[in-house]
């Protein structure tokens, strides 16, 4: 069986690839698909430890449904207003969006 | 009495409130030709109410009747101020306060109908009669008062009512002037009656109850009953409780030296001027002494100086009757007279045993009715003329014979000639002065003297003077009626036995003995005597008038000037209190008030400057932020907290 270890290594280096992305890239699109790579590693970490850890019970397996349910659903919005910020300034970089400040 | 449920009775305020809702929300808009109508109908309501309950309540009254009681209409605690002090709101009936619904609820009837005819085609009709009944409502809710503090709310209505229909030809500087200034004197006077009030209050606690009230009956009761305790400036304070509220009073009722405002308020309406600058809101000051009668009576140096102030008001006010030449001044001046009169019967309670309480109120009870007459006569005069100076009327005989029959009649009435309604009362006032002290009868009779004199100059100058011109004019119902109705008051109200009904209700041990014998020819010879000179000056047009006043030059000029009493208020208030008080205080205000807060807006705006870069608009920003928080928070979490 593959040690925790790994596994842990793997999802932290999800959730940093995707924090980088987050955090560099000014499209929109891709800066949703770094926040569904941060959330993938979240439900790696959860069905790990639900393994690894407490193999008789499903708190963590419900956890991640939960999450992937969510993370549809925010896809789903996010895009809606991508394409609405788009109608409007004709353009998907975050550094074009900037009217809402002081 | 036979015991019944008193509570219709609120409705004799009740209706003409009513009138001022009405005709406040919806006057302008629906029922703007009847607002006349609909006002006077409310008051003529509220009147028959009125009457019904004075008579129902005097009808039985006698010496031998000891079922007669000040009767409360009903009871509710207002505003609980912790355990042993609350707020009642009340209605309280008993003698002195039924007279004063039958004065207020006539009076105001009469200026009604009166106003009906007289503002006559005025645009904001709906205003004007809606201030009345605001005035009405008030000066009711006043005498019925049972609690100081309700008392004292309305009689802060009272002023302001009277604020606004002195003002109420707001398009006139002079209305608003005069109108400031009634509400600023009077408005300084009532910051005394509060103290003055307070003062009381918490004197009762030294009482039988040991606690504070605010209820007049148990306040007087508990009062009278205690030694005084408590010393300021070496006299008791209870002594200046009441010479404080006694203060309140006098602005009201325009007592030297808080009567500047009065002559002003002429400004208004002239049946304005009839029912609130005449008959009845300027009474509430005499009605307020009466009121607190019995601790009055005990307090001998504020009596005193009750007496004084009242005397000092008749004789001066007479004084400068005499040289003014606006007919409305004049009776302004002739009523702050007669209140004077009033004022220093009330200050005789000390030497007399409540002959000055009945001859006052019998007083305050007869003036309403003359004085209202002649304030509406001026006003048909004025209506007829368009000028309130003499030298613009004279030989009005022919043309208006109605108003100079009521106006004769009245001025009868206030020169003390019998049997006037004048006479009876103010012959129980010079006996309430005579038994008090000679000084004060003396300046009673030579102002009853004066005050013959100038009502008969007014008379002779309006009616008489010049010949007689021009054809009969034909009054309006609604303006000759009351006229009618009030000179039959003055005729008639002086044979009501009103010592009687006044005191032996309440208060059966008293002793007013009235009797009127040779005491009466002094006071009416002398107010025929001024007749007689008024007559010589002022009955055919002659430089006689001029010459006098020429030959007394100093004195003229003193009293046509007012005795300077205005220029001195103008001198205390420009020059001392704005230059030594205003200056500083608008400085402190300016620089330090406006400086500490403009200093905190200025401070406020240079942080939000420095850092409003935070709020970048960039999302990326924002989440760095996010994560740093978050870092820190975990960090805090997991090495420091744990």
């Amino acid at each position: 069986m593959i040690p925790l270890n790994y596994i842990l290594f793997l999802s932290t280096a999800l959730f940093f690839i995707g924090m980088y992305g987050l955090f560099t890239r000014r499209n929109m699109i891709t800066m949703l698909m770094s926040v569904e790579l941060i959330l993938n590693s979240v439900n790696i970490n959860f069905i790990a430890f639900n393994k690894y850890l407490y193999p008789e019970k499903l708190e963590g397996l419900f956890f991640s449904l939960f999450i992937i349910a969510i993370a549809a659903a925010e896809a789903a919005v996010a895009i809606a207003i991508i394409i609405n910020l788009y109608r409007n300034i004709r353009s998907i970089d975050v550094e074009a969006a900037d009217d809402m400040k002081f | 009495m036979i015991s019944r449920n008193y509570l219709s009775t609120a409705l004799i305020p009740g209706l003409p409130f009513l009138g001022f809702v009405i005709l406040g929300l919806f006057g302008r808009k629906y029922i703007k030709r009847f607002s006349g109508g609909t006002a006077a109908i409310l008051v003529f309501l509220s009147t028959a109410m009125a009457l019904l309950t004075a008579w129902d309540y005097f009808s039985g009254v006698g010496p031998t009747d000891t079922n007669s009681h000040p009767i409360d209409v009903g009871d509710i605690t207002w505003l609980p101020l912790g355990s042993n002090l609350s707020v009642h709101m009340n209605f309280l009936l008993d003698s002195l306060s039924l007279m004063m619904i039958v004065v207020v609820t006539v009076i105001s009837l009469m200026v009604h109908l009166f106003s009906i005819g007289y503002m006559k085609g005025e645009a904001r009709n709906p205003a004007y009669y809606a201030f009345l009944g605001l005035f009405t409502f008030s000066m009711l809710g006043l005498v019925m008062s049972s609690d100081l503090l309700q008392m004292y709310i309305f009689w802060e209505l009272v002023g302001c009512s009277s604020y606004l229909l002195i003002g109420f030809y707001y398009d006139r500087p002079t209305a608003v002037a005069a109108a400031k200034k009634a509400f600023i004197v009077t408005r300084f006077a009532d910051l005394g009656l509060l103290i003055g009030i307070l003062i009381l209050c918490y004197q009762a606690r030294t009482g039988e109850y040991h606690k504070p009230t605010l209820d007049i009956r148990e306040l007087v009761y508990v009062l009278t009953h205690t030694t005084p305790s408590g010393l300021f400036l070496g006299f008791p304070l209870i002594s200046w409780g009441l010479l404080l509220v006694f203060m309140g009073g006098a602005g009201k009722s325009a007592l030297f030296p808080l009567h500047i405002w009065l002559p002003d308020a002429m400004e208004g309406p002239t049946p304005v001027s009839a029912l609130i600058h005449a008959a009845t809101m300027v009474v509430a000051g005499v009605f307020l002494v009466a009121r607190l009668y019995p601790l009055y009576a005990e307090a001998t140096d504020v009596s005193r100086i009750i007496e004084y102030a009242g005397a000092i008001s008749a004789l001066l006010a007479a004084i400068i009757a005499c040289t003014q030449t606006d007919i409305k001044r004049v009776l302004a001046y002739s009523t702050m007279s007669q209140i004077g009169y009033m004022m220093f019967a009330l200050g005789t309670a000390p030497d007399t045993n409540w002959q000055g309480y009945t001859a006052a109120l019998f007083h305050l009870f007869t003036h309403a009715f003359f004085k209202a007459l002649l304030f509406l006569c001026a006003g048909v005069i004025i209506h007829f003329v368009h000028s309130n100076e003499m030298k613009d009327m004279g030989g009005m005989r022919k043309m208006l014979p109605l108003a100079h029959v009521c106006f004769l009649v009245a001025c009868l009435a206030i020169a003390g000639i019998p049997p006037f309604a004048g006479f009876f009362s103010k012959e129980e006032i010079l006996l309430a002065a005579w038994n008090s002290s000679k000084l004060i009868y003396a300046i009673a009779l030579f102002t009853s003297g004066l005050t013959a004199f100038y009502m008969f100059r007014l008379y002779f100058s309006i009616f008489w003077n010049k010949p007689a011109t021009g054809h009969r004019h034909k009054l309006p119902f609604v303006m000759s009626r009351p006229l009618i109705i009030l000179a039959l008051g003055t005729v008639f109200v002086g044979f009501i036995p009103f010592s009687r009904l006044m005191v032996y209700a309440q208060y059966p041990d008293a002793d007013p003995h009235e009797s009127i014998g040779l005491n009466a020819i002094p006071p009416v010879l002398i107010a025929l005597l001024g007749i007689a000179i008024a007559a010589r000056l002022y009955y055919k047009e002659n430089d006689r008038p001029a010459k006098w006043a020429q030959s007394i030059r100093g004195v003229y000029t003193l009293a046509y000037r007012k005795f300077y009493i205005d220029e001195l208020y103008l001198f205390v208030t420009k020059k001392i209190i704005f230059n030594l008080m205003g200056r500083p205080a608008a400085w402190i205000d300016r620089h330090i008030v406006d400086g500490f807060m403009n200093g905190l807006a200025i401070a406020t705006a240079r942080i939000s400057a420095t850092i409003k870069g935070i709020q970048s608009g960039k999302v990326q920003d924002y989440a760095w932020f996010f994560f740093i928080g978050i870092a820190g928070l975990a960090v805090l979490f997991i090495y420091i907290v744990t």
